[in-house]
């Protein structure tokens, strides 16, 4: 039974309890079971254990597939589990959320014969589930350097420098914003990707190897500085994500329930009862990444009546994958191409008499014009929202970096400037994940922590 | 529609198909859903003495290759553990039954005369088509001096099959153990003893798993491990081997051959045939999946056999034997070269890594604009077919013959041997 928030007449329809208690178990567990052993066993086989194999180049963190999956075959998952985390110490996040049918499984020669790809990621799942369930610390530290490194973003990128700055000797202060750690592991995927708790499962596995302290409530340019953080320690990086998020410029934009769709991802990630969490009947999501197919995903799973993922270009240009845009489809979410908000329009949010709530949203088609541009074309139609979402883009914010600086960083494009190991304009300071230019995804995030941390070590020992 | 029906020994069945002596061969129930399946013939498991055996459990072992399951399989059972008169009693109303299929008994009692010649007698009165004695089981049985512990001495050999012959018309197949050095000592014996047929091969020697946990070989009877009889589809290229050893002896004068081990489709056992098989038992195949399998066996034989113009199982039966040699009677002219299909590579590069690590270095591994490139050396290769082996995709890799324009010359007479007739003129 549904249980309206509000009681207008006119007013949106927004409710929470959509759905029977049971289902919402059900619509927010695991989307893509883990493979039993069986499974497992039969689809390792599938490998052909490729000599300077194609889905090695293609993983950015370069684990070595063939053989992780050939220790699957022969049963030998705590090597195999370590051949993973020693190139990718988020290799149990990876396994769930990469979008393998764009990296590793596109590359596998399996895709080449016969369009059908070993089973890459779920199998990476097998091997680091079963360490992660046998309780097992691979990781030790090396002997100590005496030197203390200031991470700033305790997210996929940061985590992954502190570990492997921890495993080379050093000791690590992570500086965290947010009340939890794990960054959009814990704030930002879809649920259904990671239940059980497995982004803190996993960041609990990182920390025990030692050496790292993270300090959260602490944020860059509002606590702390970097030129403070430069005094104070042997060597900074920073993995500080996109702070701010686009927003619709459209007559309207302000009205009540339009949100951005990372904030609503991000409570809904932290909502403890998935059933007090209200949705609108008709739902509009606006945007053509993997934010907009997580959140119009997971307003259907909510109970939504109608959820409408709305896209300015076509179907190719969507950064989300084709698989992804299959998933919600198959969800029940309706794709619609080629159209951009016109405008939003509200009406009074009930008897409270609050600002006045959105209740439907106009939309202009697009075409490419003869000069490649994208243009609307005039023609209109409007859908009805409850809710609208916007996925649009997240901006890099500079300011907390310059709070009290005297030599500013080189920021271009709105990303931090950096080289191949990840070191930015100033020699101490480095960067990765979202902050720096390069495709946004965790395992790049991941591959930019571990080359940083490699080249703060051969810094901090003096050997670069 | 191809001829299916086979002559053997003396006995004829519908099809070649029949189901070997063993568990699935045990009694009546059994044998007649084999036979309403469409099996051409049966060898009962094997009989002997009262009382009965007694068996252990468990019984069985198996190996698993990338997820196939039972491709190697071993077995620790003895003979069948029901008494004689009971399986005597069955044997007879299934032949009043199913009077064209194929009924053969198989028997193990020791090593005398006298017991012999009592079993046989009762056979006979079964109306029973022929029997095997059982000069293969490599487990247990052995132990009491029976079994392989026969068919590993070829005088043993034929001296039952001569006591056999004597006191019974009924055709005798002589069942051999390939846990010898040549397989030959023992299907001469059985030629000179007058057995009608050999059935080759019973179960080899083997351990097929040692729990590493409990260190003791598997199938475990708490706690402890016996050798076992290994069949199943890993031992085919085995028993291939001996079959084809003795359709080509001329001192074996073609006895017949009833051809087994690890037959498990048509293709399996039209190989068995082409190599002088007149039959083919199965048992492992039938085991792991249910009788059914004989449906595609025989249908698949028959539509091969239509697809090459053969209409009986005679007209290729042999047919690969003459071209079974030594190997100092293959051309040492002949030449090939690797080619591979660029369009169908799929840039997996198992076929370079072979070569490059463990022969001829023959497969250059090259970009070609950032895409891999595999390309054969044709000076290196020497046609050894390895990389059409390891290569996934079927044809990719394929080795094509070269024009050098020398003759056939085998190894006995070529100028490059020390010892060749050529070069001692």
């Amino acid at each position: 039974m549904a249980h309206d928030t509000n009681h207008g007449d006119s007013g949106p329809d927004i409710a929470f309890g959509r759905l029977d208690p049971a289902d919402y178990a059900d619509n927010f567990a695991d989307a893509k079971p883990p493979l039993d052993r069986p499974q497992a066993l039969v689809e390792a086989s599938r490998c052909h254990f490729c000599y300077d194999a194609p889905c090695v180049e293609a993983c950015p963190t370069g684990i070595d597939i063939p053989a992780f999956i050939a220790k699957i075959a022969s049963e030998n998952l705590k090597g195999s589990a370590l051949e993973i985390l020693n190139a990718n110490i988020l290799g149990g996040m990876c396994a769930r959320v990469c979008p393998t049918e764009i990296l590793c499984e596109q590359a596998c020669v399996r895709t080449a014969q016969e369009n059908k790809p070993v089973k890459i990621g779920l199998l990476q799942r097998h091997a680091t589930d079963w360490l992660f369930d046998a309780a097992i610390q691979p990781f030790s530290r090396a002997p100590a350097s005496g030197k203390t490194v200031a991470v700033v973003g305790a997210g996929p990128a940061g985590l992954s420098c502190a570990h492997r700055l921890a495993t080379l000797g050093h000791d690590v202060v992570v500086y965290e914003a947010r009340e939890k750690n794990g960054g959009l592991n814990e704030y930002g995927i879809a649920a259904y990707k990671v239940p059980d708790d497995f982004a803190q499962r996993e960041l609990d596995f990182i920390l025990a190897v030692g050496g790292i302290e993270i300090r959260n409530g602490q944020q860059l340019g509002r606590d702390i500085t970097l030129t403070k953080l430069r005094d104070r320690y042997d060597a900074v990086f920073l993995g500080v994500g996109l702070a701010a998020v686009r927003s619709l410029a459209n007559e309207g934009a302000e009205l009540a329930g339009v949100h951005p769709a990372v904030d609503y991802i991000a409570t809904l990630r932290q909502s403890p009862d998935l059933a007090t969490l209200p949705v609108g009947r008709n739902v509009v999501v606006i945007g053509g990444g993997n934010t907009a197919i997580d959140i119009a995903v997971q307003s259907k799973r909510l109970g939504a009546e109608t959820v409408s993922l709305v896209y300015r270009r076509g179907p190719d240009h969507m950064s989300a994958t084709g698989h992804e845009q299959e998933f919600a489809q198959i969800n029940g979410v309706t794709i619609i191409h080629w159209a951009q908000p016109a405008s939003l329009a509200g009406a009074p949010n009930g008897a409270a008499g609050n600002a006045a709530h959105v209740r439907s949203i106009s939309f202009e088609r697009t075409a490419l014009g003869a000069d490649g541009r994208l243009a609307g074309t005039g023609e209109q139609f409007t859908l009805a929202a409850d809710m609208v979402f916007t996925a649009i883009g997240q901006v890099f914010l500079p300011d907390p970096l310059h709070a009290d600086s005297a030599s500013p960083i080189e920021l271009q494009d709105g990303a931090i400037v950096v080289d191949d190991d990840r070191r930015t304009s100033l020699p101490d300071v480095f960067a990765g994940g979202d902050c720096v230019p390069g495709i946004d995804l965790t395992v790049q995030a991941v591959e930019d922590g571990k080359r940083a941390a490699i080249a703060i070590d051969r810094r901090l020992r003096g050997t670069a | 529609m191809a001829d299916l029906r086979c002559k053997i020994g003396g006995v004829s069945a519908p099809n070649p198909f029949w189901l070997a002596s063993a568990p699935p061969t045990d009694k009546e129930y059994n044998v007649v859903r084999a036979f309403k399946a469409g099996w051409g013939g049966v060898v009962w498991k094997t009989l002997g003495e009262d009382p009965p055996v007694v068996n252990v459990t468990s019984r069985y072992g198996a190996i698993r290759h990338q997820g196939q399951r039972m491709a190697g399989f071993n077995n620790i059972e003895l003979i069948t553990d029901r008494p004689l008169e009971v399986n005597l009693r069955e044997i007879k109303q299934v032949k009043r039954d199913w009077p064209d299929r194929a009924l053969v008994v198989s028997l193990m009692v020791p090593c005398q005369e006298e017991p012999w010649r009592k079993i046989l007698a009762a056979v006979e009165d079964t109306n029973a088509d022929g029997v095997e004695l059982n000069f293969g089981c490599p487990h247990g049985m052995s132990e009491r001096g029976m079994g392989s512990a026969v068919g590993q001495v070829p005088e043993y050999i034929e001296m039952v099959t001569r006591w056999c012959k004597q006191h019974t018309n009924m055709p005798v197949f002589v069942k051999l153990t390939p846990n010898v050095t040549s397989i030959l000592g023992p299907a001469h014996a059985a030629v000179a003893g007058g057995g009608d047929a050999v059935s080759l091969i019973n179960t080899i020697n083997s351990i097929t798993n040692v729990n590493l946990d409990a260190m003791a070989p598997e199938p475990m009877v708490n706690g402890k491990g016996a050798h076992g009889g290994y069949c199943g589809p890993a031992v085919k290229p085995i028993a291939m081997h001996m079959v084809a050893e003795i359709a080509r002896d001329p001192e074996c004068r073609d006895i017949p051959i009833s051809g087994i081990g690890g037959i498990s489709n048509w293709r399996d056992a039209a190989e068995f045939i082409a190599l002088g098989a007149g039959s083919v038992q199965v048992c492992t195949a039938a085991m792991h999946y249910g009788f059914r399998i004989v449906d595609d066996m025989i249908e698949g034989l028959s539509n091969w056999m239509d697809s090459k113009g053969y209409r009986t199982i005679a007209d290729f039966r042999g047919a690969a034997t003459r071209n079974y040699v030594d190997w100092g009677a293959l051309d040492i002219n002949y030449e090939l070269v690797a080619k591979i299909d660029q369009a169908a590579c799929i840039k997996c590069g198992l076929c370079h890594i072979a070569c490059e690590d463990t022969s001829h270095q023959a497969i250059a591994a090259t970009r070609d604009n950032g895409d891999r490139h595999y390309e054969v050396i044709d000076a290196e290769c020497v046609g050894c077919n390895l990389c059409m082996h390891v290569c996934p995709v079927e044809d990719c890799i394929t080795m094509e013959p070269v024009d050098n324009n020398k003759p056939y010359v085998v190894w006995g007479d070529d100028p490059r041997n020390p010892a060749s007739v050529q070069d001692r003129q």
